[in-house]
């Protein structure tokens, strides 16, 4: 027999585990949904029943290009990078602990997205080859960020600040090699400076995806020590978590999953940024955060693709129009910081 | 009282210079100016001998270096007056926001003039040089309340930091929001570049003309509040017990800024980092008297932007790299120095 108040911990315990499940359902389903949407309903409609065949492999008269080649790959491309870019992003933002701290403003995004033009456009690389280049480049910058705010300890203030200056400076540095490049393609820049999935293929999805199962689950084994920094660096250390080891390993899986996503579709902005206070809002104090934001992720990238494709008056690519979703989502951190004065 | 304060702000305490050290960097820079001018008019894609500047400048067109001498004319008075302008403008709101990180371009207020302009050519056919104006000078000061406002929510105020991610996150969205107004614009489109990244290339007297008059208020009405700037160094409290009224004196010197961003903006383009760069390089020189650091900021952000435009000439011929990306090349490890340089408050 429980005594009352355990009796109540439990029950609390176990309605959050349930509103954290149901959560992740939720989002799975609505993933699944916008996912049939794509595939089936574009500028033709085309039957589920004719997507589940090509989906599985039969030859459909008028359906196997416009689902397998064009709509197929840029949905599971817009689902891949998304997750990889949700579930990085909170990593950073419960790491940093400031809601506004993630890759895309501290430098990290714009690292990849820098290395991957200079690949493609000077050193005319093709393929993985980018991704790994991204990569590196990515832990590159993260170290160069990590290194040249630790003066006296890596302060957390210091890290952003430094971040902001070198992402800046990469900004330009992108700017500067598309400018050098034979013909200024206005497309291929804006894949560069804001993201896009266009002219996706299903071969650049199969690395994305191993880099997103190795660093992703880098990432979700160490959720708990994860969640014990949200409460502090001195909390963290006094329950046992090695502060300095812990990040060192977050900043690595992170900048992995980012970077590599970063690669193929660039730098899809905000993605990483909204990803995980929308999953805070939804999931509240129930759980972590990960997996939801990772969902979340993948949402908005695939909703922001088909909305850019099909819903908007023009054709957007879908860095556009997750770009745009930032400001109202700052006026929205006003009016809430100005009742709560809380952070994520 | 004073002095005492100076001294516990050590982000700002920079020892007094006297004022004959100050009148000799003053003529310094002004000859470092002169001769600038004269290397952006000499040096481009094809460098130009003396002879024919001279020829050029007194109007003559006879051979190719006399046209290329009349072109960079205009182009080099751009540079001087934008590169006047944010410098100015950035000593400001650093004043304005005792912030040593506030700088237009970083700050969003730029972007925030370039949105507007997109805007108004996009959806609202403005076409005359007055409108764009207009349109970039609001859309400033829209972004600068917009970016100082979130950024000195919570607890803490408006801390350098908070400031700065505020500026940073609002670019980003500004940016994208600029290419969602140009793209399906296929007959703009062209020209979105020059709505991201700042230039100073093809420039014409007639594109600055109408540009003087803003430029000319911006710059009474920013040194004209150097001493309530003086007054503000000391503290809201402070300011306000020397019988300044501290809400006006921000908010007049701030428009002065956003005079000067939006009206270079509306030439421009978006050019960061000069604001930022070009004050704390003054207070290096002549301390942090507002009286002085105000017209040295002009000046030496006039010589950094000619500097920077011949640079971007000189180091990608034959084509040329836009200004905005010299600056930001250049601004950004020297943002990186501050940042590490000072005890930036925790949030």
């Amino acid at each position: 027999m429980l005594s009352p108040t355990l009796h109540l911990i439990v029950d609390g315990r176990r309605r959050r585990a349930r509103r954290h499940l149901a959560v992740i359902a939720v989002l799975l389903v609505l993933i699944v949904v916008i996912f049939a949407l794509t595939l089936s309903l574009g500028q033709s409609f085309t039957p589920p029943g004719d997507v589940l065949r090509v989906l599985l492999g039969e030859n459909v008269q008028g359906a196997t290009f416009t689902v397998g080649q064009l709509r197929l790959p840029r949905a599971v491309l817009s689902i891949i990078a998304g997750l990889s870019f949700g579930l990085g992003g909170v990593a950073f933002q419960i790491m940093l602990r400031n809601p506004l701290a993630s890759p895309d403003i501290i430098g990290i995004s714009s690292g990849a997205s820098a290395a991957a033009v200079f690949a493609i456009v000077v050193l005319s690389m093709k393929g993985p080859a980018v991704s790994v280049f991204a990569v590196i480049a990515g832990l590159g910058v993260a170290l160069m960020v990590y290194g040249l705010s630790s003066k006296n300890g890596a302060a957390g203030t210091r890290l952003i600040l430094v971040g902001i200056g070198v992402s800046a400076m990469l900004e330009s540095f992108i700017a500067y090699v598309l400018s050098q490049a034979p013909a200024w393609n206005l497309q291929e820049a804006i894949r560069w400076l804001t993201g896009s999935v266009n002219g996706a293929q299903l071969g650049q999805a199969a690395p994305l995806l191993v880099a997103l199962i190795v660093f992703g689950g880098l990432l979700l084994s160490r959720s708990r020590d994860l969640e014990a920094l949200r409460l502090g660096d001195d909390t963290a250390s006094a329950l046992g978590v090695r502060v300095s080891a812990t990040r060192v390993m977050i900043i690595v899986a992170a900048v992995g999953m980012i970077a590599s996503a970063t690669a193929v579709t660039g730098p899809i902005a905000f993605v990483a940024f909204l990803s995980g206070p929308i999953a805070a809002r939804i999931v509240g104090n129930s759980g972590s955060l990960l997996i939801p934001s990772a969902l979340i992720g993948a949402t908005l990238v695939l909703a922001g693709d088909y909305a850019g494709q099909f819903l908007l008056p023009s054709r957007y690519p879908v860095g556009v129009v997750t770009g745009a979703l930032g400001a109202p989502y700052l006026i929205f951190l006003i009016v809430r910081v100005n009742r709560t004065g809380g952070s994520l | 009282m004073i002095a005492e304060n100076l001294k516990s702000s050590p982000r700002w305490f920079v020892p007094a210079r006297s004022n004959r050290t100050r009148s000799l960097w003053l003529a310094g820079m002004a000859s470092l100016l002169f001769l600038l001018c004269a290397l952006s008019i000499m040096i481009g894609t094809r460098d130009v001998a003396l002879t024919d500047v001279v020829a050029g400048l007194a109007g003559q067109l006879d051979s190719i270096g006399q046209a290329a001498v009349n072109v960079r004319i205009p182009r080099t008075a751009l540079a001087g007056l934008a590169g006047a302008a944010l410098g100015l403008a950035g000593a400001i709101m650093q004043g304005v926001t005792r912030n040593p990180l506030a700088d237009p371009g970083i700050l969003g207020v730029n972007m925030g003039a370039s949105l507007a302009v997109v805007v108004g050519v996009a959806w609202f056919d403005i076409a005359s040089a007055e409108a764009y104006i207009w349109t970039a000078i609001a859309g400033a000061g829209c972004a600068a309340v917009f970016v100082y406002t979130i950024g000195s929510l919570g607890r803490g105020g408006a801390t350098p930091l908070k400031l700065a991610l505020a500026g940073a996150a609002t670019s980003v969205a500004f940016s994208s929001m600029v290419i969602a107004v140009v793209l399906p614009r296929a007959d703009i489109a062209g020209g979105i570049r020059s709505w991201q990244i700042g230039g100073v290339g093809g420039a014409t007297f007639e594109r600055i003309l109408p540009v003087l008059p803003f430029l000319a208020a911006g710059f009474a009405i920013s040194l004209l509040s150097a001493k309530k700037l003086n007054s503000l160094a000391l503290g809201d409290e402070l300011a306000a017990g020397l019988g300044e009224r501290v809400a006006v004196a921000r908010a007049v010197a701030a428009l002065g800024a956003i005079l000067l961003c939006g009206a270079t903006t509306a030439v421009c383009g978006p050019i960061g980092f000069l604001g930022l760069v070009v004050p704390h390089l003054c207070r290096l020189l002549v301390g942090v008297d507002h009286r002085w650091l105000l017209p040295f900021s002009a000046l030496g952000g006039a010589c950094l932007l000619l500097a920077a435009d011949i640079v971007g000439r000189i180091i990608a011929r034959p084509a040329e790299l836009d200004v905005g990306i010299v600056t930001a090349l250049v601004g950004a490890p020297f943002f990186i120095w501050i940042v590490r340089r000072q005890r930036v408050r925790e949030l």
